[in-house]
């Protein structure tokens, strides 16, 4: 079972402070780490190699910084890791992003699975691994609890069964494989980086792409030009403590809310 | 000593305390939580007569002044966190119960100093100088402990490796003598050679010589860098003995702990979520800190290295608060895991020679297997404290007790024989002074009786604890 996960680097800190002037993120002298979420997509990578063989491999996008998450991904157990880095890539929204990722995939050859984290700390949006797969014609899960378990039967190709988080109840689904899914946070213990394989492990093991390395070398389909979305100001939440609480069913809460938001004429 | 002229409060002892405690901060009889006859231990239970929440070193002089004259006990408590019964006001008489005293006076940032009321918790001190840019080194696990429980046991944590126990950061105390005198020992200096040092018999006294009402505490740069490591071994017995050598190697670790797999197992049990995945039948798990990511790595290399030179199976590096908390909360519940996977437990929190640990160890194994008995362990493997758990399980009261007293003596017997100590950061309180007497001899423990005769004549202060 071939299985790529995607990761991100992250601020290490979840009190990212906004410049209240010019609205950019400070991220000077702000330590980074691997996004929490994807430390459990990495676990569910390694236990499946572990019971269906395989291998793991990694993609990120970013700077060329952004190498040290990759890295930690190895140490903790990855065979390879891919790179996309460029000025061109700078910049994108939701959609551009999962578009050079699922461009990368499509460069990285066969596979059978896609694991990404359920979300980052610091987008929060949990839409690139659903426009992955939306990108690359393959069906996806979210909020996926556990992988029961994945047959090689290829006729119809591969099928995936898994655990769907729904909150109020859990979806067993089955997949044909290839497929996407993401994974939800605490479903296992992800292992620790080994010092050993920080000592094997240099920089063959990484390859680092750039635009002209992708199938599609359109550079109007990437970075800030390739996003429809433009972040026009970027904020801190204003702290409101007045709010009513609703309880019931997840139905009964979604009729509510609905109603609420009809009333309040917000739809 | 007097103790047994001491007498119980009277309906006119709590009139004269009403003068000047108001009644809400006073009570009496069964208005008092039994929660105040026990400690988190829970085997040594007696009620005190009267509960007085003091909130300032005066109340305490007039409260001590009075039961002095009266050959009242007086018990003072803080979080009631103990786990030898020092705390327990076993023949009745008045408990001081001192967490209302929990303000921070001062921060003296010259001097690198904080003082505090005895009231205040470990955690809340950590947190009020980490937040300032310092570190307050001791670090037992409790940190719902107040300051001045800490200072009476001289307690120690898992930082003593690297930074030493509480005893080592008090400058000075402020303390009511059983006179009510209030009298402070010590100051900010850093060298002191004026005379016998009062504030370090002060520290660890368990509350039978003064009541601390202050304390001025010494505080460091808080560390930018902390990394921990944990490093699996096929046996105990490697893992342990690698920790003089690791300790030697100058890599300046600051924790060194050791975790058996029994221990880790009862933790996930407890915690419901499972440890990070290891081989192997015992962990070390190390702490370096320091002020760059640099010098710290080499340090931390330097001592992977020699791990595996010493058949660890690999060395995990622990670097995320994501990842410390998969760690950390593990350790952090080994006592209550234990403590959950049993009817009942008693401990024993001796101290040996580091270079000792692994034959104080087998002797804990042999006993296990001659009673019959489950005892897990953990500790600090870099200090030689060891926190050594019997369980009751299903065991009958006097099977167990008989069990219990035999293991005990055979512990603290083997512990002496290696050059060990009865306590090496709990204390002696209620609990451990047979085994503190067998350890001391008649010499050593008729001059702590004639120490704390000379501080407290009428043993009104904590009667029955340590040495009377």
């Amino acid at each position: 079972m071939n299985i790529i996960v995607c990761i991100k680097q992250v601020p290490s800190t979840s009190n990212v402070e906004v410049d209240p002037v010019t609205g950019v993120l400070k991220r000077e002298g702000t330590k980074t780490k691997m996004n929490p979420y994807d430390l459990f997509a990495l676990e569910q990578a390694f236990q499946l190699r572990e019971r269906y063989g395989g291998t793991v491999a990694v993609l990120t996008m970013g700077p060329n910084q952004a190498r040290e998450v990759l890295h930690e991904a190895l140490y903790m157990g990855a065979d390879s890791a891919v790179l996309a880095s460029d000025r061109r890539f700078a910049g994108a929204d939701v959609l551009a992003t999962s578009y050079t990722l699922a461009q990368c995939v499509r460069k990285m050859g066969k596979y059978d699975l896609i694991i990404c984290g359920k979300q980052t700390t610091d987008g929060d949006t949990a839409q690139v691994g659903p426009e992955m797969a939306e990108l690359l014609g393959i069906p996806h899960a979210c909020n996926v609890i556990s992988v029961e378990g994945f047959s090689e039967d290829t006729s119809s190709g591969g099928a995936l069964v898994v655990k769907v988080n729904m909150d109020d109840s859990i979806y067993t689904l089955k997949m044909k494989a290839p497929c996407l899914i993401t994974v939800d946070k605490d479903v296992n213990t992800p292992r620790l980086p080994s010092y050993l394989r920080r000592k094997k492990a240099g920089d063959a093991q990484l390859l680092v792409w750039n635009m002209d390395d992708l199938p599609d070398q359109d550079e109007s389909h990437y970075g800030l030009t390739g996003s429809p979305t433009q972040v026009e100001k970027v904020f801190p939440p204003e702290v409101k403590r007045d709010r009513e609480c609703f309880t019931g069913s997840g139905e009964e809460l979604a009729d509510r809310l609905y109603s609420l938001l009809r009333e309040k004429k917000r739809i | 000593m007097q103790t047994t002229n001491l007498n119980r409060v009277e309906p006119a002892d709590l009139e004269y305390l009403r003068s000047f405690i108001p009644a809400k901060r006073m009570l009496v009889g069964a208005d008092i939580s039994p929660d105040y006859a026990h400690d988190e231990l829970g085997g040594v239970k007696s009620a005190p007569d009267v509960l007085i929440r003091v909130q300032s070193a005066e109340e305490v002089s007039k409260i001590l002044s009075y039961a002095n004259k009266r050959l009242l006990p007086v018990v003072t408590r803080g979080a009631g966190t103990g786990l030898v019964g020092g705390a327990v006001a076993v023949m009745g008489g008045i408990m001081i119960e001192t967490t209302p005293m929990n303000r921070i006076l001062e921060l003296d940032e010259q001097n690198m100093t904080v003082t505090v009321e005895p009231g205040v918790l470990l955690m809340d001190l950590a947190k009020y100088v980490q937040e300032r840019g310092y570190m307050y080194p001791p670090d037992p696990g409790e940190t719902s402990a107040t300051i001045g429980g800490n200072i009476s046991t001289n307690a120690g944590g898992m930082r003593a490796v690297k930074y030493g126990v509480t005893r080592d950061y008090v400058l000075s105390l402020t303390a009511v003598l059983p006179t009510g005198e209030i009298e402070t020992f010590g100051s900010k200096v850093v060298k002191n050679s004026s005379g016998y040092s009062i504030k370090d018999l002060l520290i660890g006294s368990e509350g039978t010589l003064a009541v601390i009402v202050s304390a001025t505490l010494k505080i460091i740069p808080f560390p930018k860098e902390i990394v921990s490591l944990l490093a699996p071994f096929p046996t105990f017995q490697a893992a342990v003995s690698t920790v003089p050598e690791l300790i030697r190697s100058g890599t300046d670790p600051t924790a060194v702990e050791f975790l058996t797999r029994e221990v880790i197992s009862l933790a996930e049990d407890y915690l419901g979520k499972r440890f990070p995945r290891i081989d192997g039948d015992t962990a070390l798990l190390l702490t370096y800190d320091g002020f760059s990511a640099q010098e710290v790595r080499e340090r931390m290399d330097r001592a992977s290295e020699l791990c595996i030179e010493r058949g660890a199976y690999d060395v995990y590096i622990v670097d995320t608060e994501e990842r410390r908390a998969s760690v950390w909360t593990a350790r952090g519940a080994f006592l209550e895991a234990i403590k959950s996977s049993t009817t009942e437990f008693d401990e024993c929190d001796v101290v040996v020679p580091r270079s000792k640990v692994v034959d104080f160890t087998e002797c804990i194994n042999e006993l296990s297997g001659k009673l019959g008995l489950r005892i897990p362990y953990f500790g600090h493997a870099g200090d030689g404290n060891l926190h050594v758990y019997f369980c009751r399980d299903g065991l009958d009261e006097d099977v167990w007790g008989s069990k219990l007293q035999e293991g005990f003596d055979a512990l603290y017997s083997r512990a002496v024989e290696l050059g060990g100590m009865v306590s090496g950061e709990h204390g002696i309180g209620f609990a451990k002074r047979e085994y503190l007497a067998k350890r001391l001899g008649p010499t050593q423990m008729e001059l702590m009786r004639r120490i704390k005769k000379a501080f407290d004549p009428n043993g009104v202060l904590n009667p029955q604890k340590v040495c009377t």
